[in-house]
């Protein structure tokens, strides 16, 4: 019953990484590039549903529609102000300034929220649910993380397929020059598609917060590295791909952390990543690039 | 015909532009003059001009690094010109962006080709008609009755423009899997969709066989006929230049070294030497 309920645990835990590496993989595979300031938008979305429902005592879901709204607004600017400028440089200038993002924003909820920990409510306030007479519990965070995993991915693989925007997502994603010359609009898609990232980011730190109540600065950064491993284990441009690798990397985390070790559970997290892209460096549902010679 | 058709050009035409006599009357889809661009002190074009009627089929030839594309390059504003004016049916594209040439009624196909190719042959035509189509995205997102019915519409034109080429059968294979002939055929397709009224073609006809490239020269002239639209082609197959165009410049070097019809073309000497390289004195 145990290995039921790590399992549980793993497959909630990889649903905030599936939604974390959704936000990566799509800016990748659309603007070719890391936005490894993804993992502060997370913190920051998580920290605006905490002041919402502490200091403004408003209810949960506003809170995390606010730390939505919010976050898609700072994935916009960010994009605007910090890459779009660097649309045609070399791809290091562009994953220096991301990291610098990233630094940046961790910093200015330093000066605002301070270093201090806050303990975040969980946005989710259901019972739990008992199975096998008390044996096994899963919690109503769980239920709700994996639930809103599942409705993301659907909505998103919908989204890129059957919009007008969605389309255009894909067509810039394979030719940026092509999709410009037949009229659509690259900064735009590139716009959206930060906003839609930015938008699962919040959701992913308020679900994250919910399920591990300790919120500062620094919250972000783990997770997003987590999250970006797991968009690699999957493939990175792939959106199943985010998804599998996301939950495999849940699993893998639950499982080291409970029948390995709990100091090495990232060590092997990582080790099975090495392992996985020696053998396939496309990883896991990525497609080989052909390159032309 | 009616009298705002028959209204003259806003500048006078130079003496040696060529258009048909039936575009005589109307204002030109396409009117560049003094075209330049340098690349870090090189002039890849200089003084480049040509006028191109609304229904001309207009052939550019000219040896392998005269400029060609990027004459295509400037029209298309993927390169800013260096001097010299654009008209795109009477507008400057000074100011304009590739969206906005795309716009205002330019679309073209790729030497190399460059479709989407992991996306299906339908949802290629259909990138060609996103400016044509509008919804908004909260439409799509709440999957409104307007969503329905302009994805419906999008389908129904896709369809109607796939065939013809006869290509509506192949409507949900995979871009990227096509035959290469297909390929370049989707690609004029995927252009026609944006509705056009110039429309280049960067050597439609490279890597086809003589019956494919008769296919393609009956095809042009059809989409000239069925769209009353301009088309003007780069192309080094002689055989199709020579039969649909109606006025052909000669690039060399970045100039133009020629203008005329076909036959005009044929017996430049200008034109034979840039081909075919100078006769030294004394060779038989």
């Amino acid at each position: 019953m145990s290995f039921l309920s790590n399992l549980i645990n793993g497959i909630s835990l990889g649903s905030v990484y599936a939604i974390i590496a959704l936000g990566y993989t799509m800016v990748y595979g659309i603007a070719k590039m890391l936005n490894f300031a993804h993992g502060d938008v997370i913190m920051i979305g998580a920290y605006i549903s905490f002041c919402v429902t502490q200091y403004m005592g408003l209810p949960a879901w506003v809170s995390v529609l606010a730390a939505m709204l919010v976050c898609t607004l700072l994935g916009i600017t960010i994009e605007s102000l910090a890459y779009k400028p660097l649309r045609n440089a070399p791809s290091l200038a562009v994953l220096i300034t991301a990291i610098g993002m990233s630094y940046f924003l961790q910093n200015v909820a330093l000066l605002i929220w301070g270093s201090n920990p806050k303990s975040f409510t969980s946005v989710i306030d259901a019972d739990p649910i008992r199975l096998f007479d008390g044996q096994l519990i899963i919690s109503d965070v769980a239920l709700v993380t994996v639930a809103a995993c599942i409705l993301i991915m659907i909505g998103l693989t919908w989204f890129t397929g059957k919009t007008k925007m969605g389309r255009a997502m894909r067509a810039v994603s394979e030719d940026k020059g092509a999709a410009q010359l037949m009229g659509v609009n690259v900064n735009l898609t590139i716009s959206v598609t930060f906003a839609i990232g930015s938008a699962l980011a919040a959701i992913a730190g308020v679900l994250l917060c919910s399920a591990y109540p300790t919120l500062m600065p620094t919250t972000g950064s783990m997770p997003g590295i987590k999250a970006f491993t797991a968009a690699v284990f999957g493939g990175i441009g792939s959106i199943p791909g985010a998804l599998l690798g996301g939950i495999l990397l849940g699993i893998i985390e639950i499982f080291g952390k409970t029948y390995i070790s709990t100091e090495l559970g990232d060590a092997i997290v990582f080790a099975i990543l090495i392992l996985l892209l020696l053998v396939k460096p496309t990883g896991l549902l990525g497609k080989k690039v052909r390159e032309k010679v | 015909m009616s009298e705002r058709k028959q209204r003259t050009p806003m500048v006078p035409f130079p003496s040696d532009a060529i258009i048909p006599e039936r575009d005589l009357g109307t204002r030109p889809v396409l009117d560049a003059r003094h075209l330049g661009v340098e690349f870090g002190g090189l002039k890849a074009v200089d003084d480049f001009n040509l006028i191109i009627g609304r229904t001309e089929i207009a052939g550019l030839i000219g040896p392998n690094g005269a400029g060609k594309t990027t004459i295509f390059n400037l029209i298309t504003k993927v390169y800013s010109p260096t001097t010299g004016t654009i008209l795109i049916d009477g507008k400057d594209t000074a100011n304009m962006n590739t969206i906005q040439v795309n716009k205002a009624g330019i679309a073209r196909t790729f030497q190399n080709i460059r479709l989407f190719g992991k996306m299906s042959v339908e949802d290629n035509v259909k990138i060609g008609l996103h400016n044509k189509m509008k919804y908004s995205m909260a439409t799509g997102i709440l999957r409104l009755p307007a969503y329905w019915k302009t994805e419906k519409l999008m389908h129904e034109k896709a369809l109607e423009l796939l065939s013809i080429f006869d290509m509506q059968d192949m409507a949900g294979a995979i871009a990227g899997s096509l035959p290469y002939g297909a390929q370049r055929r989707l690609e004029i397709v995927r252009a026609l969709a944006t509705g056009p009224k110039l429309l280049l073609l960067d050597e439609p006809a490279a890597g086809m066989n003589p019956a494919e490239t008769s296919e393609l020269m009956e095809n042009i002239l059809k989409i000239r006929d069925t769209f009353q639209i301009a088309v003007m082609l780069i192309e080094h197959d002689m055989h199709l230049v020579m039969g649909i165009c109606e006025g052909i410049a000669v690039l060399n070097y970045g100039s133009i070294i020629a203008k005329g019809t076909p036959e005009q073309i044929q017996s430049n000497p200008a034109v034979i030497e840039a081909y075919l390289g100078k006769r030294k004195e004394g060779d038989a």
